[in-house]
């Protein structure tokens, strides 16, 4: 059974008499006419809805705690992982791991984000909001792919960097900082995936992609809605204006040129079928892995500058 | 308590409140002639309080006289968002604050002679959107890079800014990155990158170009930190110490190498850049 949204309440009630409709007749004689026109019906409203969803809604879906995290890609998209630990000077940050990982035929270093999908889980994780120790455990495991020449993947879905004591103690913006400047020169290709949430600097901090990538119901931005809301508008409840004014969508981004492409979710988001977005991710992935490693270390380098200094618009 | 140690911490009162003849201090409450004041380097002469600089003010501190060149001065914010919110729309608030400041960014960039040694700088200026981060800041902070990358000679970035700029949305976010990889690319031609983080330097520009100098040096008493001190309280659920996110910390904690007094910043920089043997 799917969680569902205000905004999906018709389409939830709808599912809901499917699914009676069909229980009561489970040799699917007596009301098979009524059942195709119900299910003809809901997709054509899913498409409605999901084609035309506001901002703030596809925040809601881009933190929907079904969802899928990293985990559950690090088993439908890829295999032999091997996860690596710590960062070699503090601890090993829960919030954000990686480890060598194969993707159809191609071995990659895979890093990101790893939310929880329940209490015990996002205290574990941090809900997914990592610490100095997770960015820098990211830096090490970059530095070993360069190495081992092996292109980075990141997975993003974060809030942001952790807002607390131990980040500033420890240095979070030194650690987000340092990143940028290393994943700019990193002598690897690196393809970002913002998975669910994209958040500020936190999701940055992994995401210098050769090749930048959001999936159809995730957001990335500056500030979260309700940050936006409670400094601009003085008042969190403004939350869902503050989302469509700061244009977080993957569309909105696309035409922006922040991002390089858009993978399709499945109709209603990702949560709803796990194996399809999966696939999805895989395919697109490996568009990209190909594209990229045709480059020699030089191009690639050359191409990310201009691509990183083409960032923005301003007049002149 | 030591007098970096402001008791009030925010942004209002850390304001040095100006009129005609005199300056209030925005720490001790002392009057001070505005001609003192200005010839102290708007450092308070009673309590050694360090308050912000324009972007011009501090070139004229900081550059031997009559060397700096403006460089990419027309560079100035679009609306690429159509932003709007409760105060109007994003363009006509750059208007008028372009037109208070008389600044077309929050950035002024240019090169100049520091004791003769020639230098390419990027200076921020807190009253233009709080110093914040948007397209075209980052845009004169990346160009003023690559000036130094291809003159060869050392960069200096004098940082005072709030974060990225909210209103440019995600735009303002990927400018973190652009200017990371101007600086990148210094290395490769070991090209000097000093940065001088002063009050304030917080969230997006302390995440990016700011933390990330040969060496990073500060003025006393900066406000200098990552999440917003209430972020951060409503995360722990509790009071942080007042001399928490301050120039002192962060050399406490090791993430800068120095903090220098205004008076003697242009010496130090002179001193740093000396040692850059090639
Ligand atoms: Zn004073």
């Amino acid at each position: 059974m799917n969680d569902y949204f205000d905004f999906e309440k018709s389409i939830a009630e709808m599912e809901k008499m499917i699914e009676k409709l069909k229980s009561i007749s489970p040799d699917q004689n007596h009301y098979n006419d009524e059942i195709a026109e119900l299910e003809k019906k809901c997709a054509l409203q899913k498409q409605e809805l999901y084609g035309n969803l506001t901002a703030w809604q596809t925040v809601q879906i881009a933190r929907h705690p079904k969802r899928p995290v990293l985990l559950d890609y690090i088993s439908l998209v890829f295999s032999d992982f091997v996860e690596l630990h710590g960062d070699r000077s503090f601890g090993d940050d829960q919030a954000l791991i990686g480890g060598f990982a194969t993707i159809g035929k191609r071995r990659v270093m895979l890093i990101g984000h790893n939310k929880g999908k329940n209490v015990d889980e996002n205290i574990k994780r941090n809900f997914g909001q990592a610490k100095p120790e997770g960015y820098r455990k990211a830096l090490r495991l970059m530095r070993l792919a360069e190495k081992y020449n092996l292109p980075v993947l990141c997975f993003i879905d974060t809030q942001g960097a952790y807002p607390g004591i131990e980040g500033e103690e420890r240095g979070q913006p030194e650690a987000i900082a340092t990143n940028l400047t290393e994943m700019a020169r990193l002598e690897v290709p690196i393809i970002a995936l913002i998975t669910g949430e994209g958040g500020s600097g936190g999701a940055l901090a992994i995401g210098v992609g050769d090749s930048v990538l959001m999936m159809s119901h995730s957001v990335y931005s500056v500030i979260s809605p309700e940050g936006c809301a409670s400094i601009l508008w003085r008042d969190a409840s403004f939350s869902p204006q503050a989302a469509e004014a700061l244009k977080p969508t993957a569309q909105s981004l696309l035409a922006l040129k922040v991002i390089d492409e858009i993978i399709p979710e499945p109709l209603g988001g990702a949560h709803r079928n796990y194996e399809q977005t999966s696939q999805e991710i895989k395919r697109v992935l490996l568009k990209h892995l190909k594209r990229l490693s045709a480059f020699s270390t030089s191009k690639l380098l050359k191409l990310r500058f201009e691509k990183y200094s083409a960032m923005g618009l301003f007049s002149d | 308590m030591p007098w970096f140690i402001k008791s009030k911490t925010s942004e209002e009162k850390r304001k040095p409140v100006k009129d005609d003849i005199w300056v209030k201090c925005g720490s001790c409450n002392a009057h001070v002639f505005k001609e003192d004041w200005f010839n102290s380097l708007s450092v308070c002469p009673k309590c050694g309080f360090h308050g912000r600089l324009t972007a011009y003010e501090r070139i004229g501190q900081i550059l031997d006289i009559d060397t700096f060149k403006e460089m990419f001065g027309r560079i100035s914010p679009s609306d690429p968002l159509s932003f709007v919110w409760t105060r109007g729309s994003y363009k006509d608030i750059v208007k008028q604050t372009q037109d208070k400041t008389g600044l077309n960014e929050s950035v002024v960039c240019g090169i100049g002679k520091i004791h003769d040694i020639p230098v390419s700088i990027a200076v921020m200026d807190f009253r233009f959107f709080g110093g914040s981060l948007g397209s075209a800041t980052g845009e004169k902070i990346l160009l003023a890079a690559n000036y130094a990358y291809e003159h060869k000679i050392p960069y200096i970035i004098f940082s005072a800014s709030g974060g990225a700029r909210m209103q440019e949305g995600t735009l303002s976010l990927m400018q973190m990155a652009k200017t990371c990889a101007g600086i990148a690319r210094l290395r490769e031609k070991k090209i000097p990158y000093v940065s001088v983080l002063t009050d304030p330097t917080t969230g997006g520009v302390i995440a990016s170009y700011a933390m990330v100098g040969d060496v990073n040096i500060a003025e006393p008493g900066a406000l200098i930190g990552f999440a917003g001190r209430r972020v951060i309280e409503q995360t722990i659920r509790q009071k942080l110490p007042d001399n928490f996110q301050t120039s002192e910390y962060f050399l406490e904690h090791g993430f800068i190498d120095l903090i220098v007094e205004r008076k003697k910043l242009k010496d130090t920089l002179k001193n740093v850049l000396q040692y850059y043997n090639r």
